[in-house]
C-alpha cells in the first residue's frame, strides 16, 4: 500500500518529534505550513494508477503531512526516533556539509575565486539530505543550477565541487562545467542544468533506461531516478510533458519539486494559476504528495515511500517540498523583494538547527559528536578549498578534447587525413 | 538493432504505425513497444529522454517526424546533445541519432518544407550527414548508430519512392567522407540531398553541351570532407555549391568559408552558390517551383561559371 492512501497511517511512532510542545520548530512547521498541502481537495482526481482498494471513488487523495496532522492526536508521549544513531549522524553530517560549502562557495566568490552565476542552496539542504541520503550508487540524481549540494549528497567529492568552481582541470568537469554544470559518472550525477526544466527529460531518459534494462536486456536493475527542479519549472512544458511520459509507462522515477516561493524576483504566487504543485501529480496519473521541506525527517519518510515505489515498479511520484532559500537567487542578487518578516519565519526553521535538537533531546547523539561533525566538516571544506587553489587551471590543450567523444567528428583535413590525428590540432581550431 | 539489444527507437509514431514515411515499418513487430517507442507528441521532452537514455548506457534513434518539429527540441538538442560531453568534462557520451523527414516536399506548405540543417549547423559537438540514395541511406545509418556521437542524419521527404539494389551484408560508410558521383574536369559541383538529383538531370544537359562537371555529393554536412572537396578543386579551379536551404546562413556559407579558406590559390573564379530562395516555402506549386534551384539554372550557373 503506498503512503498515498488516504488509509496509510505514517506509523504509529511519531514522525519529527513527537513533542507536542508548541515550541517544537516540527510540531509548529506542521500548523503553519498553510496554505498548502493540508486542504482536502474533494476535487483531486483518484488517478487510475492508484490501485489502493481502500480509496473510495471521490475521496480526496491526501497528503502526507496531512496524514500526520490528522494522526497526531493519537501520537502517544513516549515518542521514539524514526531514525537511528547512524542515520542520525549521516543526516546531520550530510547537512552541514551543504551548509559549510555554500557560505565557503560565498565567501570565495566575493575573495575573487569564483566567477559567473553561482547558486546557493542555503535553506534547503533538508530536501537534498532528505532524499539523496537514501539513494544508493546506482540511483542517479538530476538537478537544476543550484546543483553544488544535490553533487555533495551523492558523495562527489567536496574538492572536486570546489576545484570544479574554480575553474581548475581536477573539477569534477575538468572545469569545463562551473557551478551550473556538476556532473558525475562515477556518483551518476547527470547535471547540472542551467536552463530550467531541461534536466527533467534527462532524468525520464535515465529513468526510461533503468526500465529497459530491466525489461528488455533482462538485467536485475531496478536504479532509480530523482530529479530535483523548483517551483517555476513546474510552468514549463517539459515538466508537465515529462509527468505525462513517466506515468504513461511507469519510469522509475521521483519528480521532488523544491518550491522555494521565489523564482529570482518572481513569487511562485504572482506567477502560477494554482500554486499548489502538489495537486498536479493526480491529473497525469501519479501521487502528488506535500512535504515539509525544512524538516529532514519528513521528507526523509516521503522520499523512502516515493523512491520505494519506485524501486518496486509502481511508477513515478511527485513530491513538493516547501522550502526556502536563505540567500538570494544567486550570488550576484540583492535579495530586495522578499519580506524579512518571511525570511525570518523559514531561518527560524532551519533545517540542521532543527535536526539538532531532535538528536540531542531523542538522546541518539551528544552535543560535543556533533561539534565534532562541526569541526570536520570546516577542515574538509577547508581543504577542498586549498586543493581548488592548488590546482592547475585547465592546458589550452583541453580546449577540444571534449568536443566529441570521437574526435573523427572534426573532420578530414585537406591532406587526408583526419584533423584530430595531426599533434598540432589540440593548439587549433575547432571550426569545420 | 538484431546485433545491438541497447539500440532502439522513439518517436512520434514510429510503433505501431511504422512511421509517417514507413522507415520504421515493422520493428515495433518485431522488437516490442518499448524498444520502438511511440511517444506522445511533445519532441523536445522526448529528444531530452532520448538523450538522458544514451546518457545511461542506450542508443537510441529518435525521429523527428518531419525534421521541421524537431525545433520543439531545439533547447534539447542544442544544449544537451551537443553540448554535454563537453560540459561533463567528458564523463558522459550521447550516442544518439537523430533523424527525420525534411526538405522541400510537393506542396506541404511553410511548415513542412523546412531544412534544419542550417539552423543546427553552429551546435558544437553535433555531426551531421544527409542521405541521399539507398545505398548510402543504409550504411550512413549503420555509421550513425555505430558512432559515439551524437550524429542528426537528414533525409528527405521526396526520395522515399527510391528503388536501388543493394547489399544484403552489414556496410558501414564513413560519416565524415563525400560520395564522389560522377568525376569530370570542368568545374566542381557539390551537393547534397535532394539537389544531387537536380544536379545530375542537369549534368546530362551539360554533357550534350560539351561540359564535363565534377560531382560530389558531400554527404557530411558537418564537418566537410576537405580532402575530396579539395582534391576536385585543385582539378577543375571551379566552384559550384547546389543546396536546398535557404541561401542566408547556409551550409553553402559556411562551404564556400571553408574552400576560400583552405583552396583559396586554386580558384579560377568566385565560388558560384545556388540555394533556395529565402521566403518561407509557398503552398502554390508554380511559386514552390521557383522556390527550389531546378536545373535548368544550375546549367546556366556552370555555363557562366566556365565562360
Amino acid at each position: 500500500m503506498s503512503a498515498f492512501s488516504a488509509l496509510k497511517t505514517i506509523p504509529s511512532h511519531p514522525i519529527a518529534g513527537g513533542h507536542r510542545r508548541r515550541s517544537s520548530p516540527f510540531l509548529s512547521s506542521l500548523t503553519n505550513t498553510a496554505p498548502t498541502g493540508h486542504q482536502l481537495h474533494s476535487s483531486a482526481a483518484i488517478s487510475v494508477s492508484l490501485s489502493h482498494s481502500v480509496i473510495a471513488p471521490g475521496r480526496p487523495v491526501r497528503a502526507v503531512s496531512a496524514n500526520v496532522v490528522s494522526e497526531e492526536k493519537q501520537l502517544d508521549g513516549s515518542a521514539f526516533p524514526v531514525i537511528s544513531r547512524e542515520e542520525a549522524l549521516d543526516l546531520y553530517e550530510d547537512m552541514v556539509l551543504g551548509r559549510t560549502f555554500e557560505d565557503m562557495c560565498a565567501q570565495m566568490y566575493y575573495r575573487g575565486k569564483m566567477f559567473g552565476f553561482v547558486h546557493l542552496y542555503n535553506g534547503q539542504e533538508a530536501v537534498s539530505t532528505g532524499f539523496i541520503r537514501l539513494l544508493t550508487d546506482g540511483d542517479s540524481v538530476v538537478s537544476t543550477y543550484r546543483d553544488h549540494v544535490h553533487a555533495l549528497s551523492k558523495g562527489v567529492p567536496a574538492r572536486a565541487v570546489m576545484a570544479e568552481l574554480f575553474g581548475k582541470a581536477t573539477g569534477c568537469c575538468r572545469g569545463q562545467g562551473g557551478s551550473m554544470h556538476m556532473f558525475s559518472r562515477e556518483h551518476n550525477l547527470i547535471g547540472g542544468f542551467a536552463f530550467i526544466g531541461e534536466g527533467i527529460p534527462v532524468a525520464t531518459g535515465a529513468a526510461f533506461s533503468s526500465k529497459y534494462r530491466r525489461e528488455v536486456l533482462k538485467e536485475a536493475c531496478d536504479d532509480v531516478t530523482v530529479a530535483f527542479f523548483g517551483d517555476g519549472t513546474c510552468n514549463n512544458g517539459q515538466f508537465f510533458e515529462c509527468l505525462n511520459m513517466a506515468a504513461l509507462w511507469k519510469l522509475p522515477i521521483v519528480f521532488v519539486v523544491e518550491n522555494n516561493l521565489w523564482a529570482i524576483g518572481m513569487s511562485h504566487i504572482r506567477a502560477t494559476s494554482d500554486p499548489e504543485i502538489w495537486k498536479k501529480g493526480p491529473p497525469f496519473g501519479m501521487p502528488g504528495v506535500h512535504v515539509d521541506g525544512m524538516d529532514v525527517l519528513k521528507v526523509r519518510e516521503v522520499a523512502k515511500e516515493a523512491v520505494g515505489r519506485a524501486r518496486r515498479g509502481e511508477g513515478p511520484t511527485l513530491v513538493e517540498c516547501e522550502t526556502y532559500r536563505f540567500r538570494g537567487h544567486s550570488l550576484a542578487d540583492p535579495d530586495e523583494l522578499r519580506n524579512p518578516a518571511e525570511k525570518s519565519r523559514y531561518t527560524s526553521r532551519d533545517p540542521i538547527t532543527a535536526l539538532k535538537k531532535y538528536v540531542i533531546e531523542h538522546g541518539l547523539v551528544a552535543e560535543s559528536e556533533l561539534k565534532a561533525i562541526d569541526k570536520k566538516i570546516d577542515d574538509l571544506v577547508e581543504e577542498a578549498v586549498e586543493f581548488a587553489d592548488s590546482s592547475p587551471p585547465p592546458p589550452r590543450s583541453q580546449l577540444l578534447e571534449n568536443v566529441f567523444a570521437d574526435p573523427k567528428g572534426f573532420g578530414i583535413g585537406p591532406d587526408g587525413k583526419y584533423r584530430c590525428e595531426d599533434p598540432g590540432f589540440t593548439q587549433g581550431t575547432a571550426q569545420v | 538493432m538484431d546485433s545491438n539489444p541497447r539500440v532502439c527507437v522513439m518517436g512520434e509514431d514510429v510503433g505501431h504505425y511504422g512511421g509517417s514515411y514507413k522507415v520504421t515499418k515493422g520493428l515495433a513487430t518485431k522488437f516490442g513497444d518499448l524498444r520502438v517507442l511511440d511517444t506522445p507528441i511533445a519532441e523536445n521532452s522526448f529528444t531530452g529522454m532520448g538523450i538522458g537514455a544514451a546518457m545511461t548506457g542506450l542508443r537510441p534513434v529518435i525521429e523527428g517526424m518531419n525534421m521541421g518539429f524537431l525545433l520543439l527540441a531545439f533547447n534539447q538538442i542544442s544544449n544537451n546533445c551537443g553540448m554535454l560531453h563537453y560540459t561533463s568534462g567528458g564523463q558522459f557520451t550521447i550516442p544518439v541519432v537523430i533523424r527525420g523527414p525534411g526538405g522541400v516536399g510537393r506542396q506541404l506548405g511553410a511548415e513542412h518544407s523546412q531544412r534544419l540543417e542550417s539552423y543546427f549547423q553552429s551546435i558544437p559537438g553535433l555531426q551531421m550527414v544527409a542521405c541521399s540514395t539507398p545505398y548510402n541511406a543504409k550504411g550512413l545509418m549503420k555509421a550513425a548508430i555505430r558512432s559515439e556521437n551524437p550524429v542528426v542524419l537528414f533525409e528527405h521527404v521526396l526520395l522515399y519512392n527510391l528503388k536501388e539494389r543493394i547489399p544484403d551484408e552489414e556496410y558501414v560508410l564513413c560519416l565524415e567522407e563525400a560520395e564522389m558521383v560522377r568525376p569530370g574536369e570542368h568545374v566542381t559541383i557539390l551537393t547534397y540531398s535532394r539537389m544531387r538529383y537536380h544536379v545530375m538531370q542537369a549534368a546530362k544537359t551539360l554533357v550534350n553541351k560539351g561540359y564535363d562537371p565534377e560531382v560530389i555529393d558531400i554527404r557530411s554536412l558537418k564537418p566537410f570532407d576537405l580532402h575530396a572537396i579539395g582534391n576536385s578543386i585543385k582539378k577543375t579551379h571551379r566552384v559550384l555549391i547546389v543546396e536546398e536551404c535557404m541561401r542566408t546562413g547556409g551550409i553553402g556559407a559556411s562551404l564556400r568559408s571553408a574552400i576560400i579558406d583552405n583552396f583559396w590559390d586554386y580558384l579560377d573564379a568566385p565560388i558560384m552558390c545556388l540555394s533556395s530562395q529565402d521566403v518561407p516555402t509557398p503552398y502554390a506549386g508554380t511559386l514552390e517551383e521557383w522556390t527550389v534551384v531546378q536545373p535548368a539554372q544550375i546549367v546556366t550557373a556552370v555555363e557562366q561559371l566556365c565562360k
